[in-house]
C-alpha cells in the first residue's frame, strides 16, 4: 500500500509548510513593541539629562568650583550661591541610610526567611512590611517630625540632620527588607544542604553560604533604596530642612553638624525651581545635574560590588 | 580543640599514606554484564568475614513522618562498620527519606519527625541533648546532584575542618581528602580554581572528598551517580570500594546492578498503597549475594527480575 507521503501533491504541501514560511507577524510586532518601550525609556532619560545640562551649562562653565562650594542665598546673582550645604546634607543622609537601614533591613530579612516560623503571625508581618513600602513619603515625614524631631529631641536636638537621616532610613527600610528577603529566598536549597551536610551550624550556613550567594540580589535592592533615599524631598520639608539661608559651615566631616539645622539637594532643587526669578533656572538645572552625578557615583559603586559577588558565585 | 581523630582502621603507624588511592591501580572493566550473578562474583568473598562486624548505626523499627503522613516505616536496619550497605527499591519508597534521617538532615524540613530508635555507637541520635551539627560531622552526606560550594577547590575541602575548629594542617587535610577521593592528580595544580569549573564527575568526587575531610565514621550517599555518565559512575564505584576500608558507607541507589556491584549488604524497600497514600516500607535486608540470588520475599524477586519498578 503506497504511503500518502509519496503523493506528489502532499509532498508539495509539506515542502511549502516547512520551508515556504510566512513571516511571524505577531512575534515581530511583539519584539518591536518591546524595543519601543525600551527606546521611550531611554529617550525620556536622555531628554531629561540633556535639557537640564543645556539649561545649567552656563553655571558649570562660568563658576563650577564656586557653585560646588557655595551656600544657600536669596539672590541668584549672589557670587556665594552654591550647593555645598545641599551636598553635605545629602551625603549624610546617604551615610545614615547605608549604616542604619541596610544592616537592619538585611538582618530583618534573614530572620524572616531563615528563622521565623511560617504561621499567620509572620504572614501578617510580611503583609505589613509590603504595605509600608507603598506608604507615601510625606507620611514618613510626619513620623519623623513626631518621633525624631520632637520625642527624641534629647538625641537629635530637634529638626536636625540626624533627624533627617533617621527619617529617610526608616522610609527605605521596608524596601530593603523586601528585596533582601527575595534574594535570600532565591538561594538554592542544595547549597544549604551542602553546608549542613559538613556540620555547619545555621549561623555558619547563613554567613558563609547564603549571604555571599544572595549578595548580588541584596545589593541591587540596596542600590534602588539608596537612590530613592537621596531623592526624597517631601519628608525633609516636614522634618525641617532649610530653604532660605542656612548658617552652617557645610563641612563633610564635621560631626557636630548632625545636631544642627540642615538642607539637602532635593530641597535646594525644589527651592530654586520654585523661585520666580528666571536667573534661578540655570542654578536649579545645575543642581539637578550635580545630584544625578552623585547618585551615579553611588550606583556605580554598588554595581561594581554586585558584579564582584556575581563573579565569585559563578566561580569566574 | 581540633577534631583530630585517627581513622579507626589504619592504626597508629598508618598515617596519610594509607589513604592515597591513586589512579594507578584502576582495573579494566569489561562491558557491563546483564547477569547479576557475574557482577558480584568478583567482589564478595569477604562477606563471611564481616558477618560479625560491629554495628555502627542501629536502626530499630523506625518510621519517618511528614506531619501526619507516614513516608516510610517498619525499618530495622543494623548498619555495620566498614561495610557498604545499599538501599534499593522503586521510586517513592522512602529510601532517601530514611537515609536523611540517619544524620538528622530531615530536621531541615518543617514537620518531619521520626518514631523508633536510631542509635549511633549506642547514643540515640534524636535524644533532646544531642547536637545535630556534631551528628552531621560524624555522619556525612553526599547528595544526588553534585553541590560544591561556589568557592575554590581548596576552600571546598578546607571549609568543614575549618569550622570544626582546625587552624593548622589544613593543606595536609585537603591533599589527603583529595587523594582518598581519587581526585588529587587531576586538581593538584589548580586548587585555587573554582570548584564549579570541574566536570560533573569531578564535582561529585569533590563532594565526596569534602564529606570525608571532616573525618566522619559514616558516609551516606543519596544516589550519588544518578546524574553522572557511565565513566564517572565507574570512577565513583571504584572509589566506594576503596573507601569501605576506612569508612562505613550507606548508599541509596536506583540502579540495582550498582548495588550488586559494590555493596556488602542490601536493603530492599517498596511502596504500599494505603488508602490512596503511598508509604514506603522495608521488605528485606540481607547479604547482597543472598538477596540477589535467593531473595526471601516474593516482592524482592519481582523487583529484581523486573516485573515492576
Amino acid at each position: 500500500m503506497a504511503s500518502t507521503l509519496l503523493d506528489p501533491k502532499t509532498k508539495e504541501r509539506v515542502r511549502k509548510q516547512i520551508s515556504g514560511g510566512g513571516v511571524d507577524w505577531r512575534g515581530t510586532t511583539f519584539v518591536v513593541a518591546l524595543l519601543c518601550a525600551l527606546l521611550v525609556t531611554l529617550a525620556i532619560l536622555v531628554i531629561l539629562v540633556a535639557d537640564q545640562l543645556q539649561l545649567g551649562w552656563s553655571v558649570f562653565t562660568e563658576r563650577l568650583w564656586d557653585f560646588l562650594n557655595g551656600s544657600l542665598r536669596s539672590q541668584p546673582d549672589d557670587p556665594l550661591i552654591g550647593v555645598k550645604q545641599g551636598l553635605v546634607g545629602t551625603f549624610w543622609i546617604a551615610v545614615f541610610t547605608i549604616f542604619l537601614a541596610f544592616p537592619t533591613g538585611i538582618a530583618a530579612a534573614v530572620y524572616l526567611e531563615e528563622y521565623a516560623p511560617r504561621n499567620r503571625f509572620t504572614s501578617f508581618i510580611d503583609l505589613n512590611i509590603r504595605n509600608l513600602a507603598g506608604v507615601p513619603s510625606v507620611v514618613y515625614g510626619i513620623l519623623g517630625l513626631t518621633i525624631f524631631v520632637q520625642q527624641l529631641e534629647w538625641l537629635t536636638k530637634g529638626p536636625t540632620l540626624m533627624a533627617a537621616g533617621l527619617t529617610i532610613s526608616v522610609l527605605v527600610l521596608p524596601i530593603v527588607i523586601i528585596t533582601s528577603a527575595e534574594a535570600v529566598r532565591a538561594v538554592p536549597q542544595p547549597l544549604r544542604e551542602a553546608g549542613y551536610g559538613v556540620g555547619s551550624t545555621k549561623w555558619e550556613v547563613i554567613r558563609h553560604h547564603i549571604l555571599p550567594y544572595a549578595a548580588p540580589g541584596i545589593l541591587t535592592g540596596t542600590l534602588l533604596s539608596l537612590a530613592r533615599a537621596v531623592g526624597e524631598a517631601a519628608p525633609l520639608i516636614l522634618v525641617g530642612a532649610i530653604t532660605g539661608r542656612l548658617a552652617s559651615e557645610g563641612s563633610f566631616v564635621d560631626l557636630g553638624q548632625l545636631t544642627e539645622r540642615f538642607t539637602a539637594m532635593p530641597i535646594v532643587i525644589t527651592t530654586w525651581a520654585s523661585r520666580p526669578q528666571k536667573e534661578f533656572i540655570p542654578l536649579a538645572a545645575a543642581a539637578i545635574i550635580v545630584l544625578l552625578l552623585f547618585v551615579l557615583v553611588l550606583n556605580a559603586t554598588a554595581i561594581l560590588l554586585r558584579n564582584h559577588f556575581e563573579r565569585k558565585r559563578e566561580g569566574r | 580543640m581540633a577534631d583530630e581523630r585517627a581513622p579507626a582502621q589504619s592504626g597508629a603507624e598508618g598515617g596519610p599514606e594509607d589513604r592515597h588511592f591513586g589512579h594507578a591501580d584502576r582495573r579494566e572493566h569489561a562491558a557491563p554484564s546483564i547477569s547479576l550473578k557475574a557482577d558480584f562474583a568478583s567482589n564478595h568473598g569477604t562477606d563471611e568475614a564481616t558477618a560479625g562486624a560491629e554495628v555502627v548505626l542501629d536502626v530499630r523499627d523506625v518510621a519517618v513522618y511528614y506531619g501526619d503522613f507516614r513516608a516510610v516505616g517498619g525499618v530495622t536496619l543494623p548498619i555495620r562498620m566498614n561495610e557498604v550497605t545499599a538501599m534499593i527499591g522503586p521510586s517513592g519508597c522512602g529510601k532517601s527519606t530514611m537515609l536523611r534521617a540517619f544524620n538528622r538532615m530531615n530536621d531541615l524540613i518543617v514537620g518531619a519527625r521520626i518514631e523508633g530508635l536510631i542509635s549511633y555507637h549506642g547514643i540515640d541520635l534524636y535524644a533532646p541533648n544531642v547536637d545535630p551539627v556534631e551528628v552531621r560531622r560524624r555522619i556525612g552526606m553526599v547528595f544526588q546532584k553534585p553541590n560544591p560550594f561556589p568557592k575554590s577547590i581548596y576552600d571546598n575541602i578546607a571549609y568543614g575542618p575549618r569550622i570544626a575548629g582546625r587552624r593548622k594542617g589544613l593543606e595536609e587535610v585537603v591533599e589527603r581528602s583529595l587523594r582518598s577521593a581519587a581526585l588529587w592528580d587531576e586538581v593538584k595544580d589548580r586548587l585555587k580554581d573554582s570548584a564549579l569549573s570541574l566536570s560533573g564527575g569531578q564535582q561529585q568526587r569533590l563532594c565526596i572528598a569534602r564529606a570525608i575531610a571532616v573525618e566522619p565514621d559514616v558516609v551516606l550517599m543519596d544516589e550519588p551517580c544518578s546524574s553522572l555518565d557511565p565513566i564517572a559512575t565507574n570512577a565513583i564505584e571504584e572509589l566506594i570500594r576503596q573507601l569501605r576500608e576506612a569508612y562505613t558507607i550507606v548508599i541509596v541507589t536506583h540502579n540495582m546492578q550498582q548495588a550488586a556491584r559494590i555493596s556488602d549488604r542490601t536493603a530492599f524497600f517498596t511502596t504500599n498503597v494505603n488508602g490512596g497514600k503511598r508509604t514506603g516500607e522495608l521488605v528485606e535486608f540481607d547479604f547482597t549475594d543472598k538477596l540477589f540470588t535467593n531473595p526471601g520475599d516474593q516482592r524482592t524477586e519481582d523487583y529484581l527480575t523486573g516485573r515492576f519498578g
